[in-house]
């Protein structure tokens, strides 16, 4: 019998193999960009109970991150200041602001305020503050320029993804700065930042692990 | 359609003595021609299905609805609502994953093993096999992909770049496993696809329906029959031949090897590749039986699948499991010569600890009942090979259980000891997945060829070049119709050159 289809439907295998070929690459650059922290969730900026802004606190007003999260350099956890940290200036400065109202009311019911968290990693990844603070990683170089950040409330700056906390781990001369110079915001490295790093990561052991079990336990 | 034509179905019925070449068995029974082969298989996908199948669909399909509501409610609560939980982190979800896989082997060792062997009777029953093979495939894979509890990120088991630097672990037997059973999924799967164009065509030819020939047209890639196709195609299911070969091998190995890289007792051991995959052919096989006998008797192919056929799977089945029978053996002497108190202690918490009925359920299903094949007329009588496959399953299913949950209820410290009960999940999903093979099984009988007319027809002596039937014309016997109507001489000087030729010329 005669065929059906006219001869051109020949190249109609050819081009599914190369269709499925190209599709192939582009459902891995898809994979590759959209499936990734820097794309799904940079920029998160959720609402937050109190409109606080750290660049009134921080750039304006000059206060150090560790006027509020205390224990930055000796807990895993950075901790968000308790009321009492927010009153002991606010019972004396702008004691009648409204966008303060949530703070007075906490402060009143004894109830703490419930921010919401903004850089979150997830529960099989174990993270310690401390452990990085005192080996000279800045608070900018993973929450980014916060002193930026106004009423709006605090935004992720960076992907905090396994391949972005490796690219540290890796080569973490490219990132360390002096212990001075942790809470620091627009800390510019001087020019021979990285033979410092390298005879501080030398001098003082610091071998950043990049096995599973360093985070994942 | 010409199925007014009485076909003889008996094997039993007395067959005109074979042609004067003297040929010792004919494996397509009844003397049939070649248009009774195209007849017998191709009328099945093309008219209404009988009664048995619409029974049959239901229930299967009822069970495909329970895997699925239950798979929805394991992602919804997580992997906890199955029996799964310290000290036997792997349940019933590896079990039926090795079960399935296992019985997945029979049909690209029929259609690849036996091929290249040239064993001419695997024709008869290599398609149904090799989508069985598929479906249990299919069936496998649902089982690691849900316990990985997070199901939305399965893809993580995949190499695909990304910005997280997140690689699978390539020491891990489990992502070997991910590959090698994906790649003999695919390589089945063309294999398969490659060997049903001929017969794809034919139904095309056949029919009457405008879309019917056209979605056939697609799918048999304009197959005519010509000989530079029959060239073609009989290279290229050589070709594949020769690659699905290693892989009937290679993946049961490395499925064993998710148990016999770790370090626990019953499990370490080098016994594990050559043990699992005579298992795993035991298992196919056994499920090949049960499915050719329910299907050559519903759908009246008792003269191509015949008891010739199944008797010599039951001799595969027999072989395989004294294989496995010894296995289990040796897996004995091995603890007992190693010296080693943990392995010693594992084997005999297997054969008469708390898990001892599940032990001896396997070994008299595997190593016991299967030697009743020794006596022909056992091998050749349709209710005991149909009773004894299933035991086959269910011993083979029982040996999974055993290795699994044996070696792990009783760890290194008593502390660690403990005693692992299915739940009703497990044993739901566990059903719904027979319910999701058979609906396919069942689909696939209903609208594919499920015999391989162009093979059988290529080991009917028709098919020898030196055929002569005595008395007879020259011609194979048909109902004495041309089976394709002479085109008018008009039409036939118009397509001289297209290659167009009979589909039914026999593929020698």
């Amino acid at each position: 019998m005669p065929q059906l289809f006219p001869k051109k439907a020949n190249t109609l295998p050819l081009l599914s193999l190369g269709a499925s070929l190209l599709g192939g690459v582009l459902l891995v650059f898809l994979v590759w960009y959209y499936f990734s922290p820097e794309f799904k969730v940079v920029g998160y900026q959720p609402d937050q109970p109190v409109p606080y802004s750290h660049q009134i606190h921080v750039d304006k007003l000059g206060m150090d991150c560790q006027y509020c999260h205390t224990n930055v350099a000796n807990s895993k956890h950075a901790n968000v200041p308790a009321t009492e940290t927010c009153m002991t200036c606010h019972s004396q400065v702008k004691e009648n602001s409204p966008k303060l109202q949530a703070v007075r009311e906490s402060w009143a019911n004894k109830e703490p305020i419930e921010w919401t968290k903004v850089n979150h990693l997830p529960d099989y990844a174990h993270f310690s503050h401390a452990a990085h603070v005192n080996k000279g990683v800045g608070c900018e170089t993973c929450h980014g320029r916060i002193d930026q950040m106004g009423a709006e409330g605090v935004y992720q700056a960076e992907p905090l993804s396994m391949g972005w906390c490796l690219d540290c781990h890796r080569q973490p001369e490219k990132y360390l700065r002096p212990n001075d110079e942790i809470t620091t915001m627009g800390y510019t490295q001087p020019a021979n930042f990285v033979e410092r790093n390298l005879d501080r990561i030398r001098n003082r052991g610091i071998q950043p692990p990049t096995n599973c079990s360093a985070c994942h336990y | 359609m010409e199925t007014s034509k009485k076909l003889p179905a008996d094997p039993s019925a007395p067959a005109p003595s074979p042609s004067g070449d003297g040929a010792p068995s004919r494996l397509v029974k009844g003397n049939l021609s070649f248009h009774d082969i195209t007849e017998m298989v191709s009328r099945h996908a093309e008219k209404k299905a009988p009664l048995a199948w619409y029974v049959a669909f239901s229930v299967a399909l009822s069970g495909t609805m329970l895997l699925l509501g239950l798979l929805a409610y394991v992602v919804w609560n997580g992997i906890g609502v199955w029996g799964n939980n310290q000290p036997v982190g792997w349940g019933w979800p590896i079990v039926n994953f090795v079960f399935w896989v296992g019985i997945g082997h029979a049909g690209t060792l029929i259609s690849a093993i036996l091929f290249l062997f040239r064993q001419h009777w695997r024709t008869a029953i290599n398609r149904a096999a090799e989508a069985m093979t598929l479906f249990a495939v299919m069936c496998a894979l649902i089982w690691p992909t849900f316990h990985v509890g997070r199901v939305w990120a399965i893809y993580w088991t995949l190499p695909i770049p990304n910005q997280m630097a997140m690689w699978p672990q390539f020491k891990s037997p489990l992502l070997w496993d991910v590959f090698a059973v994906s790649s003999y999924f695919l390589v089945s799967l063309v294999f398969w696809y490659v060997g049903l164009v001929p017969d794809l065509a034919t139904l095309r030819d056949r029919a009457k329906n405008f879309w019917r020939q056209r979605i056939l047209a697609f799918f048999s890639l304009g197959w005519t029959g010509s000989n530079r196709h029959w060239r073609n195609y009989e290279k290229a299911y050589l070709l594949l031949a020769g690659l699905a070969t290693p892989l009937v091998l290679s993946v049961h190995s490395v499925v064993s090897f998710d148990f016999a890289v770790s370090v626990i007792p019953g499990w370490h051991t080098t016994i594990f590749p050559p043990y699992f995959v005579a298992g795993a052919i035991f298992s196919g096989f056994a499920m090949v039986v049960t499915l050719m006998v329910i299907t050559r008797e519903i759908y009246d192919l008792k003269n191509v699948i015949t008891l010739d056929h199944l008797e010599k799977m039951n001799i595969i089945i027999l072989v395989t499991g004294t294989i496995v029978g010894f296995a289990y053996i040796t897996e004995f002497f091995m603890a007992w010569y190693s010296g080693v108190q943990y392995e010693q202690y594992a084997f005999i918490n297997r054969a008469f600890g708390p898990y001892a009925w599940a032990y001896w359920i396997m070994m008299t299903c595997n190593l016991v009942t299967p030697q009743l094949f020794w006596f022909k007329t056992l091998r050749r009588s349709i209710p005991v090979m149909f009773v004894l496959s299933i035991f086959v399953n269910i011993g083979m299913w029982f040996e999974r259980f055993v290795i699994t949950i044996t070696s792990l209820h009783r760890d290194f410290l008593p502390s660690s000891w403990g005693y692992f009960t299915a739940t009703w999940v497990d044993i739901g999903t566990f059903v719904g997945s027979f319910g999701l093979f058979f609906t396919l099984f069942l689909l696939f009988l209903r609208f594919v060829p499920m015999v391989a007319m162009a093979e059988v027809k290529g080991v009917m002596p028709q098919a020898d070049p030196h055929y002569h039937e005595h008395g007879g014309n020259g011609h194979a016997e048909g109902d004495g119709e041309p089976y394709i109507k002479p085109a008018e001489p008009a039409l036939a000087e118009a397509h001289r050159g297209n290659g167009a030729e009979d589909t039914e010329a026999p593929s020698t």
